[in-house]
């Protein structure tokens, strides 16, 4: 049945309807900003010095796991102090998370390297959200990843028998 | 073998809506321009066009539900075609009058539902109904013995969905329908899913009211069906909305002519084409399936293996979480089984009420195929989630733990 189309707006549907086709989508990753996408498609320091009971064992080694599954997040951070300098020597992690988390601990592991403990304890989740440019629902990914690093830094002064700052904060109660 | 690579991005969430079929854009076009009369106007050709094409989208409707003309209602799509029928028949059928102190009545429905069948209901709780919502199993399928056991003296009204619009599986809906006209109750399907889909027989499946909509069959958005039986029993329904007495006073409101038009015909289509549909759909999802499940460890299939819609699976994959999932795999459009977009991380309420844990909820992906799927797209899809699982696994702590035979729900974990 042939249609008749009324004046011009008839011949232009006609004419879009004639040549109808599928735009590749735009920008696929418009709901993140380059630095997350790019930790997230090439995430630096991926990894652990050890199986989960090698690293329970190692002393020059702190493990900070931090989130929960059901939460939808869980972060693994690990440091290896280097014993002569007292510096993080290397950092690695493995994160269960969205896109967010695993730049966020990506991220994390690269400032880690070469900083002393007392250096790596004044890194705040801000600046992690600044470098990354962290959309407002994805704080949490940083504030995890700050806790992770807190985490890693409690057990590795444990394993060495440093006074921890919660023992610290305890003993002064 | 590699196959070549398809034009990206791949639409695989047919669940939630399809395109336009061609032939369905090229029937309504002149009921936008040269046929865009009222028909409603009795007196002019406009007027009479218009009311030829809705008739005509009339007959095609009912020729796909194996109903009577007069039994096809037209509304703005299933949610409202959902709200008439259950609170349309709850209104018309209450036991006892609002603000009597007693039960208005007793309606039966099942917690996997979809939120346009779901809300309406407990809006009616709200209002002095009572509420039966049905759990089904693991396997995902609302039984008639699990709606029997349920039924009561007062019940009036039981709304099952045909199938399911997360996991695809399919509910016992013929046997219900004998079990509700055995005991005088209203029966409404939600079979926004199945309609146009699989073979419809209102009469031969016991259906008092049944709802759909045209943009999950390769029709037009905003416009949809209502089947409303008109013999043993006459189903009446309170409207919703009161004005010209359009559609027999079920839904005033001019109609929406170039909708219907384009539902009609998507109507014919899938009357014509649904059965060569499901087998080939069937058999590349089952392509799908297989190329996943064979490569990939912790990963299963959602709902009932058999008794589902051919063209809907719901896979998890264990230790890898949804979004970043989402995110390996964007050159692919499906739903995810995790609302995580928000701030609040709800996984979704279908998985969860089958009892999918909410680790595995969360990276769940729901993958819909359609009438313009290629074996191409079905074997880059498959290698893709394949990739990307394997990737975010490398990722995860999880998985190390899992391989390590670390229990994991018996972690103590950090609770943020």
């Amino acid at each position: 049945m042939a249609t008749e189309p009324i004046g011009q707006i008839g011949k232009d549907i006609h004419r879009s309807f004639g040549t109808l086709a599928i735009e590749p989508f735009g920008d696929l990753n418009m709901a993140y900003g380059p630095k997350i996408i790019d930790h997230y498609e090439n995430p630096r320091n991926v990894g652990s010095f050890g199986t989960q009971a090698e690293i329970k064992q190692r002393k020059d080694v702190g493990v900070g796991l931090v989130g929960a599954p059901e939460c939808g997040d869980v972060m693994q951070l690990q440091i290896k102090i280097d014993p002569a300098t007292g510096k993080i020597a290397d950092a690695k992690f493995k994160t269960f998370g969205c896109g967010s988390a695993i730049a966020s601990s990506s991220l994390a592991t690269e400032w880690l390297k070469g900083k002393s403990i007392d250096e790596a304890e004044a890194i705040k989740n801000t600046a992690i959200v600044e470098e990354l440019a962290l959309p407002p629902v994805k704080i949490h990914c940083s504030v995890l990843a700050e806790d992770a690093i807190h985490a890693a830094i409690e057990d590795y002064k444990k394993k060495n028998g440093i006074p921890t700052d919660a023992a610290e904060a305890a003993a002064k109660h | 073998m590699a196959s070549p690579t398809p034009r990206l991005p791949i639409y695989l969430d047919h669940a939630a809506t399809t395109p336009c079929d061609p032939r369905v854009v090229e029937a309504m076009l002149p009921y936008f321009t040269t046929k865009f009369g009222n028909p409603g106007s009795r007196n002019h050709q406009f007027g009479w066009d218009a009311e030829a094409g809705v008739e005509t989208a009339r007959a095609q409707v009912a020729k796909l539900l194996n109903c009577d003309e007069k039994e096809v209602i037209f509304t703005g799509g299933a949610t409202e075609g959902n709200n008439l029928a259950i609170r349309g028949a709850a209104l018309m059928y209450e036991k006892n009058p609002a603000g009597s102190g007693l039960t208005r009545g007793h309606i039966i429905t099942c917690n996997i539902e979809h939120k346009a069948v779901l809300d309406p209901c407990k809006r009616l709780q709200k209002e002095g109904f009572e509420v039966t919502f049905l759990e089904p199993p693991r396997d995902g399928i609302v039984t008639a013995d699990m709606v029997k056991a349920a039924m009561r003296e007062d019940t009036i009204l039981v709304t099952i969905m045909w199938a399911n619009n997360e996991i695809g599986t399919i509910n016992e809906i013929k046997k219900i329908g004998e079990l509700c006209k055995g005991r005088d109750v209203i029966f409404h399907t939600d079979a926004t899913q199945w309609v146009g889909k699989m073979p419809t027989d209102v009469y031969a499946d016991n259906i008092d009211l049944l709802s759909f909509s045209g943009h999950k069959l390769y029709g037009p958005k905003g416009v949809g069906g209502l089947f409303v039986r008109r013999k043993k029993p006459r189903v009446r329904l309170t409207p919703l909305v009161d004005g010209g007495g359009q559609e027999r006073g079920f839904r005033s409101g001019t109609l929406n002519v170039t909708g219907i038009v384009g539902l009609g015909k998507a109507c014919e289509i899938a009357h014509q084409e649904m059965a060569a549909d499901a087998v080939r759909l069937s058999r590349m999802r089952k392509r799908l399936e297989d190329t996943i499940t064979s490569r990939l460890d912790t990963c299963a299939i959602n709902g009932h293996r058999e008794q589902r819609l051919p063209h809907i699976t719901n896979i998890s994959f264990g230790f890898v979480e949804g979004e970043s999932l989402m995110m390996a795999i964007k050159e692919i459009a499906c739903s995810s089984g995790s609302a995580c977009t928000s701030a609040s991380l709800e996984p979704s309420y279908v998985l969860k009420g089958i009892g999918v844990g909410d680790d595995l909820a969360h990276s769940s992906l729901r993958l819909s195929l359609g009438r313009w799927t290629t074996e191409e797209e079905i074997d880059y899809t498959a290698e893709k989630i394949i990739a990307a699982v394997n990737k975010l696994r490398a990722l995860s702590p999880l998985y190390d733990m899992h391989k390590e035979g670390i229990d994991l729900s018996k972690v103590e974990w950090a609770h943020h």
